[in-house]
C-alpha cells in the first residue's frame, strides 16, 4: 500500500506543479488569518453584507476559543497563521488518455473496481463527448428542477436562494459551536446546498459527483441540506478513490435540517490521504456534522466509512427535537499504520418518544489508534425515549489500540438506554481456517473484516457498499501475515 | 497418495512428533488412534500446514509433491481438507459466501471457471440432500452460534462441497452424542470413493464402528507404535492404551 500511496502522492504533486495558473497574485490570499482575510474571502465571492457579518462574528468568536485537547489524538501544533485561506480553484492538467496515468494508480483504481469512465474522471482525462459526465449531470439536474429540488454549490445558493441559506445557515451548528466550526464559519470556501420541497421524494441518490462547477473539494467545506415536511433525500459524500490534497487541515461543517416526517440519509466514504507508512503527511480531518430532526417523526441517518486521513475527529450527531423523531449512526472507522481516529456521535433526545440507534465498528491495524466517543443525552421532557448503542472493535496485530468513551445522561425515568461493546482480535485460527478452505490470507482478512462491518455496510446504498468493501480490503492490505 | 517419512515436529520447544512413517493410498481409510497428548492433532495440523507447528525433520509427499513446501491454501487447493476439531466462527460472513469463495479459489487453481451463484446453489442443495442437512445452515454466519454437533456437520458439509482427495478428520467425534455421531459418520461414508483417501484421527473407537477403517495406527509419544486392521481398534477399546504403552516401553523404544 505504501508504494501505491507514495506514487499517488507523487502524481498529485506533479499535477499541482503543472497545474498552477499564471495570475497567482490576484487569486490567492496571503498566508494567515485576520479580519482582512475574512473580508477578502467574502468580497472575492461577492457575498451579501449579512454573510460577511456572519463570518466576522464567527471569526471574532474563534479568536476567543482554544483548540480542543480532549480528543484521544496526537499531532504537532497547527500554525493557523501559516495557512492560505483562499485560493481560486486550480485547473488540473488535462490528460489525453488513461495511458498517461501512473500505472500504479490505475492498479489501485482497478482493485477498488472503479469503472473506466470514473477512472478517467478521477485522473482528469478529457472524456468522450457522448459519455461526458457533465451531460449526465445536466440530465439529472433537469429532472431535479422539475421537482423543485435545489442542488447546487454553496456559492450559487448564496446568490440564487439567499433567503433559504440565511434562514438555515448556522441553525444546527452555530458559529460559536466549537473551535473548528467557528474557523469554518469564518473562512469557508464553498460546498453543497440541497433543498427538498414539501412532500417530494428525491428520486436519485444525490452525490457531489453530479454537481457541476464544484469538482474541487475545498479545505473548509460547508454543506447544508434542508428537507421540508414529508420529503426524502439520500445524499452521498466522498469517493472511494484515494484523494490526495496538499492542504493538511480540513475543517468542514455539515448541517442537516429535517422537518415533520422528513427523512435525510447521509452516507460518507472518506478516503483522504492517510500519510505514509511512517506516519508522515496525511490530512487532519476535523469535521463538525450535525442534523436536527426539527419536526415530528423526522428521521436522520448518518452512515460513514472512514478509511483515510492521518487524524479523524468527527461526531456526526442528531438533535431529536420533534416528538417521535429517529436518529441513526452507522460507522466503520479504520486506522492502519499511524492513523488516529476519534469518532462517534451525539444523540440529543429532546422530543418525546424519540429513538436513536448507534452502531460503531472500529478496526485498528498497524500502529493505528481508534477511539469511539459518543454521547447519548436524554432530556427531562424526552419521555419514553430509547437508545441502543453497539460499539465493536476489531484489532489486527498487537501494536494497535481501540478505545471506547461512551457518555450517557438520562434525565427521566421512562426512557431506556442500552449499550453493548465488544473487542475482538482477528486470530491466526480464523485466518488458518479460511486458508484451509483455499482462501489467501488477504482474502481471508478482507472477508473477516467485511463480516465484522456487515451491519453498517447494509445501510449504504448498494453501489457504495460494494466499493466500500473493496476499499476496506485495500486499506488493510499487508496488515497481517 | 500420501507418504510420510520420519516426520518430526515441535511446538515451541516441545517435541511432539518423533518420527512418523505412514503411507496412504487412494481409496483407503486410515484411523490414527492414541491417548491424549500422543500427537494426533499435531499430525493433522502439520499435514494441513498450521503455522504454529515447526517441522524439524522428515518428508511428506502428497501426489508426488513436497507437501511441506506448500502454503496451507495451496494444500487446500490441491485437495487436502482438514475437518477441524474446533471449527472457527466467522461472524457476519454467511456459510454460503465463505464456501463459495473457497470452492472458486480451488477451481481457479485447477483452471476451472468459477461457479456462479445459481450453479453453486444447485451443487450445495444436492450435497445438503445427500447429507440430510437443513437448508437454513447456508444463510447462517460461519459456525456462529452453532451447537457442537452443527459445527461438525458443517465441516462434513464443506468437505462434501469441496470434494477433497485427502480428508483429515481431526477428532470429529469429540463432543457428539450418539445420534449426531451417526449422522456425521453416515455423511463421511457417503463421501468415500475409490479416488479419495480419509485419515480419521480419534481417541475413541466408537466412531470407527460407523466409519470402518482399512487400517488402524496407534500413536504413542509421537510415534506410530502399532498398526493393524480394523480389529486393532476393537482391541484398544477393550484393553485401553496402557498395554501398548507398556509394550513400547518394554521393547525399549
Amino acid at each position: 500500500m505504501s508504494t501505491e500511496t507514495n506514487t499517488i502522492e507523487e502524481l498529485a504533486n506533479k499535477e499541482y506543479k503543472y497545474g498552477f495558473i499564471t495570475d497567482i497574485e490576484s487569486d490567492v490570499a496571503p498566508r494567515g488569518l485576520s479580519e482582512e482575510i475574512v473580508r477578502f474571502i467574502s468580497a472575492k465571492k461577492q457575498e451579501p453584507e449579512w454573510l460577511l457579518q456572519w463570518r466576522l462574528k464567527a471569526y471574532r468568536h474563534w479568536l476567543t476559543m482554544k483548540e480542543p485537547v480532549w480528543p484521544n489524538v496526537h499531532y504537532p501544533k497547527i500554525d493557523y497563521q501559516d495557512i492560505i485561506y483562499y485560493s481560486a480553484p486550480k485547473p488540473k492538467k488535462q490528460l489525453n488518455s488513461l495511458d498517461e496515468v501512473d500505472p500504479e494508480l490505475l492498479k489501485t483504481y482497478e482493485k477498488l473496481g472503479i469503472s473506466l469512465r470514473e477512472q478517467e474522471r478521477l485522473s482528469n482525462v478529457a472524456v468522450d463527448a457522448v459519455f461526458d459526465s457533465v451531460s449526465v449531470a445536466t440530465t439529472f439536474k433537469e429532472k431535479l428542477n422539475e421537482l423543485g429540488i435545489i442542488f447546487c454549490s454553496f456559492s450559487e445558493a448564496v446568490k440564487n436562494h439567499p433567503d433559504l441559506v440565511r434562514k438555515h445557515l448556522g441553525s444546527v451548528v452555530p458559529t460559536t459551536d466549537n473551535y473548528f466550526a467557528a474557523l469554518n464559519s469564518a473562512v469557508f470556501s464553498d460546498g453543497s446546498f440541497c433543498y427538498i420541497p414539501k412532500g417530494i421524494r428525491c428520486p436519485m441518490e444525490l452525490s457531489t459527483y453530479f454537481r457541476i462547477n464544484s469538482a474541487d473539494t475545498g479545505q473548509f467545506e460547508r454543506t447544508l441540506i434542508v428537507a421540508e415536511e414529508g420529503s426524502y433525500v439520500s445524499y452521498l459524500e466522498g469517493c472511494t478513490a484515494p484523494i490526495r490534497d496538499t492542504n493538511q487541515l480540513h475543517a468542514a461543517v455539515v448541517e442537516l435540517v429535517a422537518f415533520d416526517h422528513a427523512q435525510i440519509k447521509y452516507s460518507t466514504v472518506q478516503n483522504w490521504y492517510p500519510g505514509d507508512k511512517e506516519g508522515k503527511g496525511g490530512i487532519y480531518n476535523f469535521v463538525t456534522k450535525r442534523g436536527i430532526c426539527a419536526g415530528e417523526k423526522a428521521k436522520i441517518s448518518w452512515t460513514q466509512v472512514e478509511t483515510g486521513s492521518a487524524i479523524t475527529w468527527k461526531y456526526p450527531s442528531v438533535i431529536l427535537q420533534g416528538d417521535n423523531s429517529v436518529g441513526e449512526f452507522y460507522s466503520v472507522a479504520v486506522t492502519n499504520n499511524y492513523q488516529q481516529a476519534d469518532t462517534g456521535t451525539k444523540m440529543i433526545h429532546i422530543g418525546r418518544n424519540t429513538k436513536s440507534t448507534i452502531v460503531s465498528k472500529g478496526i485498528s491495524a498497524g500502529k493505528g489508534q481508534n477511539s469511539y466517543r459518543g454521547l447519548v443525552e436524554i432530556k427531562k421532557r424526552a419521555e419514553g425515549s430509547r437508545n441502543f448503542s453497539q460499539c465493536d472493535s476489531l484489532l489486527l496485530g498487537d501494536k494497535c489500540g481501540a478505545h471506547t468513551f461512551p457518555y450517557i445522561e438520562v434525565k427521566n425515568t421512562s426512557s431506556k438506554v442500552e449499550h453493548e461493546a465488544s473487542t475482538s482480535k482477528i486470530g491466526e485460527d480464523q485466518i488458518f481456517y479460511c486458508k484451509q478452505r483455499g482462501l489467501s490470507a488477504e482474502d481471508a482478512i478482507s472477508m473477516i473484516v467485511n463480516g465484522f462491518c456487515k451491519e453498517v455496510f447494509r445501510e449504504l446504498p448498494m453501489e457504495f457498499a460494494v466499493e466500500a468493501q473493496k476499499l476496506l480490503g485495500v486499506s488493510l492490505e499487508g496488515s497481517v501475515g | 497418495m500420501l507418504e510420510i517419512k520420519n516426520l518430526c515436529a515441535k511446538v515451541g520447544e516441545k517435541e511432539i512428533l518423533r518420527g512418523i512413517n505412514l503411507k496412504v493410498k487412494a481409496g483407503e481409510v486410515h484411523a490414527i488412534m492414541g491417548p491424549n497428548g500422543s500427537g494426533k492433532s499435531t499430525l493433522a495440523g502439520v499435514l494441513a500446514g498450521r503455522e504454529s507447528y515447526e517441522v524439524t525433520s522428515g518428508e511428506v509427499t502428497y501426489k508426488e509433491n513436497d507437501l511441506l513446501d506448500m502454503d496451507p491454501e495451496e494444500r487446500a487447493r490441491e485437495g487436502v481438507f482438514l475437518a477441524f476439531q474446533y471449527p472457527v466462527e466467522i461472524p457476519g460472513v454467511s456459510n454460503t459466501y465463505f464456501l463459495k469463495a473457497g470452492l472458486n479459489e480451488i477451481r481457479k487453481s485447477r483452471g476451472l471457471d468459477p461457479l456462479d451463484a445459481v450453479e453453486f446453489l444447485q451443487l450445495v442443495k444436492q450435497k445438503l440432500n445427500v447429507l440430510h442437512i437443513d437448508q437454513d445452515l447456508l444463510n447462517r454466519p460461519v459456525n456462529e452460534g452453532f451447537s457442537g454437533g452443527e459445527k461438525k456437520r458443517n465441516e462434513i458439509f464443506q468437505m462434501a462441497v469441496l470434494e477433497p482427495s485427502l480428508a483429515i478428520l481431526d477428532e470429529t467425534d469429540s463432543g457428539l452424542d450418539i445420534d449426531a455421531l451417526r449422522l456425521v459418520a453416515d455423511g463421511v461414508n457417503k463421501l468415500r470413493t475409490k479416488d479419495n483417501a480419509i485419515l480419521v484421527v480419534t481417541h475413541y473407537q466408537r466412531l470407527l464402528n460407523y466409519i470402518v477403517p482399512d487400517f488402524v495406527h496407534v500413536l504413542v509419544n509421537g510415534r506410530i507404535v502399532k498398526s493393524g486392521g480394523k480389529e486393532l481398534a476393537l482391541e484398544l477399546e477393550e484393553k485401553g492404551y496402557d498395554w501398548i504403552v507398556d509394550e513400547t516401553i518394554a521393547v525399549g523404544a
